[in-house]
């Protein structure tokens, strides 16, 4: 499985260019221009740390800068490739208990006002939730749990104490969702006139009509930015959106827009365009009320979790270009994914579907179910393609165990109440992760006070372990401690993953410089190293 | 005339009570808020972060108090702010009228340019090869879906000519601006023009067989003068009825034209609106439409004085 997956996940590199260094690479980087990228949807605000979509930090991160950021040479986000940003270097307590960060000097606000560390104390605070100023939601507060004060010492030197010892705190700081923000700009401006250090100062977003950048002229970094601008005007129509890409009227699609039978199609009109097609760390998963009969029987859970096939939403949602794992994201792109070894003994991964489903028929059997009795649901789901398309799907393996699915769609506006209020019995949802990380994915997505954990899972158990792992220095030691959580969640049917999406990015050759991660799609749009070879 | 206008006025106001309310009630009626979406494209579900939210926009309060709030303010000119972009709403109205005004015209002028001759030539040609052709195209007008059309209008400029039609940018000037809302305009004026188109043949097909328009060609009017200043000028009134229905049916019409070129019209700022339940925004776009629709119609109600002299309006 492993192998097929990657020979697709290759033919598709190659199949979109990516392989191909296009020659300007390798020129002298030329100055001006403005870039233009397809925006896919109005951003719900400029403010980066109250958004957890790729929609706010596509735009908008060219507006800041982090203290770290994960290296956009280097194909993957990773912990052993962080480079500097507003900290120009960092270093451990013996403990681990304490990271200091010392800042670069002369920063200025694109106000002109001097970034300090009583700014960078300042985001945490707000991020924390500690500070005066409150950040109108704040979905990244699990993040930074573990962080139980930030202390200056003097202008240019700031110190994290930790409850414990967590190296991933730093690749959580590299995150795209991990910008500085400024302490005399309040957390509501920052949502319409975001204030940055970054390459780029906002102009403007016209809701449904487009975001402007210009070149910050005193951006700290020498001889960058080399873009003039960047605009991104807002084309919500798929369609429209990629005739506008084949057009030329934007150089460069939205993010991950780009899905496999699209590419082809792409590739026939602008064959010279380069494509990045690949795994985007977000989940389709089930989410189950085990609240709620009769799936408070741990039986019809499991039954459920082995009439699924993987590989038939794979096949019929990505060509079979999707990536099948557990909750972290599965080699080769993920860093953190256990090997098929583990994962095909859990229940329902096992590629022999016609056993799992004899198993999952002799589980409803015990209960009563069989074909003159058939357990009817109804399956909740949002009413947008990559979540309604599986749940069709679900209900068609569903059939196979007895049990009959009613597709029940609902309005995104009304979804997040409804599962809010535990309104569902079964439920397609998407998760996306900032990071590459287990620190992020669990205690974001599985930890009992998360305000992102969607289902109220918890498992004070795990929590432990989630402890456990996050202070593991010795990375061997601590990718067998995640592969062991992430089984124990699958077996407990906490969030099933049933696949991993993909999505690509497409450009035109004139755009040089842009480098997406290939195991996460939020941290790559800082932009400052993107040129125009026109 | 006096009490007449005085009737249809009262009467305007209270369609447009009617349909403030309408427009209040649905928009609560319908599940989730704005705090929903917010939390839900956070994927958070705090209560209480969201009982705070909902109080701080105020949409915690008991319904009756809200429409006095909204409805006092949509009187006074106080608009509110969009839950949304948090700018005034008037200035976000004011940035999308422009543009949907334009485009509406221009598909309101492609609707008459072509209906209305095209439906002449069609009766007074009755059964030609000509009548067969036209008839044939007002049909595929009124059948086409408009998202489809769009596309394929779309898909051709950029097979044939490697350019898209799409507003993805301010317009340098108002020629500019013009030749970019020409295309859609087209794909939104086909419809309409069919439409008119098949009227017009109709109505005046039954009026080239009144017994004035023969003799009008006994006394030897000629054919153009018979038919433009005899026969469609009473041929006009359904016509006009109709125009001013499709003038109100056109927003429906420029929601789908205006996601699919892009274009940053009122229309789709109010599709928008209504997802992300934007009640300021929705609430007063939809009173502004509706007191146009009003007004549209009035119109047209005058319009008939003047084309049918038949027609007065008395106390």
């Amino acid at each position: 499985m492993l192998v097929l997956h990657r020979l697709l996940f290759a033919a598709f590199v190659a199949f979109s260019g990516a392989v191909i260094v296009p020659a300007a690479q390798a020129q002298e980087p030329k100055r001006g221009g403005v870039l233009r990228v397809q925006q896919r949807e109005n951003p719900p605000s400029a403010s980066i740390h109250e958004g957890a979509t790729v929609s706010v930090n596509a735009p908008f991160m060219g507006v800041y800068n982090n203290l770290v950021m994960f290296d956009t040479k280097d194909d993957r986000d990773r912990m052993d490739a962080i480079v500097p940003e507003l900290a120009t270097e960092w270093s451990w307590s013996a403990d681990g208990k304490a990271l200091t960060f010392k800042l670069r000097s002369g920063v200025k606000w694109h106000d002109g006002k001097p970034f300090t560390s009583a700014d960078v104390k300042c985001t945490m605070d707000l991020l924390r939730g500690v500070g005066e100023d409150k950040l109108r939601i704040n979905p990244r507060r699990s993040w930074y749990t573990n962080v139980q004060e930030t202390v200056t010492n003097g202008d240019l030197e700031i110190t994290f104490k930790l409850g414990w010892a967590q190296p991933s705190l730093l690749g959580m700081l590299a995150s795209g969702y991990s910008p500085m923000y400024p302490c005399h700009v309040n957390a509501a401006t920052m949502r319409t006139k975001p204030i940055g250090t970054g390459p780029f100062r906002f102009v403007e977003l016209k809701q449904n009509e487009i975001v402007r950048l210009a070149r910050n002229p005193d951006y700290w970094k020498p001889g960058r930015p080399y873009l003039d601008g960047i605009e991104m005007p807002i084309i919500t129509t798929r369609a429209t959106a990629m005739l506008a890409f084949i057009a030329g009227r934007v150089d460069m699609t939205f993010p991950t827009e780009v899905s496999p039978p699209i590419l082809a199609d792409v590739k026939s009109q602008a064959p010279q365009s380069i494509c990045r097609m690949g795994p985007t760390n977000v989940s389709v998963n089930l989410i189950i009320n085990r609240d709620k009969a009769p799936f408070d029987n741990a039986d019809l859970r499991r039954a459920m979790a082995l009439t699924i096939d993987r590989k038939a939403f794979n096949d019929i949602l990505y060509e079979g270009t999707g990536a099948l794992g557990a909750a972290m994201l599965p080699a080769p792109e993920g860093v953190w994914g256990m090997p098929q070894s583990i994962l095909q003994s859990i229940a329902g991964y096992d590629p022999d579907v016609a056993k799992n489903r004899a198993e999952a028929r002799a589980l409803m059997e015990k209960h009563g179910y069989g074909p003159n009795k058939r357990l009817s649901l109804k399956i909740s789901t949002r009413n947008i393609a990559p979540q309604r398309d599986p749940a069709v799907i679900l209900i068609d393996h569903l059939r196979e165990i007895y049990v009959e699915g009613e597709l029940e769609i609902v309005e995104t506006a009304a979804w997040h109440a409804k599962i809010s209020r535990k309104d569902y019995v079964v439920g397609l949802n998407l998760t996306g992760n900032g990071i590459d990380d287990p620190d992020q994915n669990f205690f974001e997505n599985y930890s009992c006070k998360s305000e992102r954990n969607v289902t109220g899972y918890c498992n004070l158990e795990l929590e432990k372990m989630f402890v456990a792992q996050s202070q593991e220095t010795d990375i061997e030691k601590r990718r067998r401690m995640v592969w062991e959580i992430d089984r124990q969640l699958q077996e407990d049917l906490a969030r099933p993953i049933i696949v991993h999406t993909v999505g690509g990015t497409c450009w035109h050759p004139t755009v040089v410089g842009f480098n997406p991660a290939v195991n996460a799609i939020y941290n790559r749009y800082r932009y400052d190293d993107v040129w125009l070879n026109r | 005339m006096g009490a007449y206008l005085a009737r249809r006025s009262a009467l305007m106001l209270l369609t447009l009570f009617g349909i403030s309310v309408i427009i209040f009630v649905l928009l609560r009626v319908v599940p989730g808020n704005i705090v929903d979406i917010l939390f839900d494209t956070a994927g958070m579900i705090d209560p209480a972060d969201k009982a705070r939210i909902e109080r701080d926009l105020g949409i915690d309060l008991p319904l009756p108090q809200q429409y006095f709030v909204w409805i006092s303010g949509f009187f006074s000119g106080n608009l509110g702010f969009s839950y949304v972009s948090e700018k005034l709403v008037v200035a976000e109205i004011a940035l999308r009228i422009p543009v949907t005004l334009k485009l509406a015209i221009l598909a309101l002028f492609f609707t008459v340019a072509l209906g209305v001759p095209l439906g002449v030539i069609s009766a007074v040609r009755q059964d030609t090869a000509i009548d067969y052709t036209l008839r044939v195209v007002s049909l595929s007008g009124l059948s086409l879906p408009s998202f489809w059309l769009a596309l394929l209008i779309l898909m051709a400029f950029v097979s044939w000519f490697g350019m898209i039609p799409i507003y993805t940018d301010t317009p340098a000037s108002i020629w500019d601006e013009i030749v970019l809302l020409a295309v859609p305009a087209a794909a939104v004026g086909f419809r309409s023009s069919s439409l008119v188109m098949r009227l017009t043949r109709s109505a005046m097909l039954e009026v080239l067989r009144q017994d004035y328009i023969r003799t009008a060609r006994a006394k030897g009017a000629t054919r153009n003068s018979v038919n433009y200043r005899h026969a469609l000028r009473n041929a006009l009134l359904p016509v006009v009825t109709v125009l001013g229905i499709e003038a109100a049916f056109l927003i429906g019409g420029l929601i789908v034209t205006e996601t699919v070129f892009n274009i940053p019209g009122v229309a789709r700022f109010l599709v928008e609106a209504i997802r992300s339940r934007d009640y300021p925004i929705v609430q007063n776009l939809v009173m502004m439409i509706a007191v146009v629709v009003v007004l549209v119609n009035f119109a047209v109600d005058m319009l008939y004085a003047s084309l049918d002299p038949r027609i007065k309006y008395t106390d």
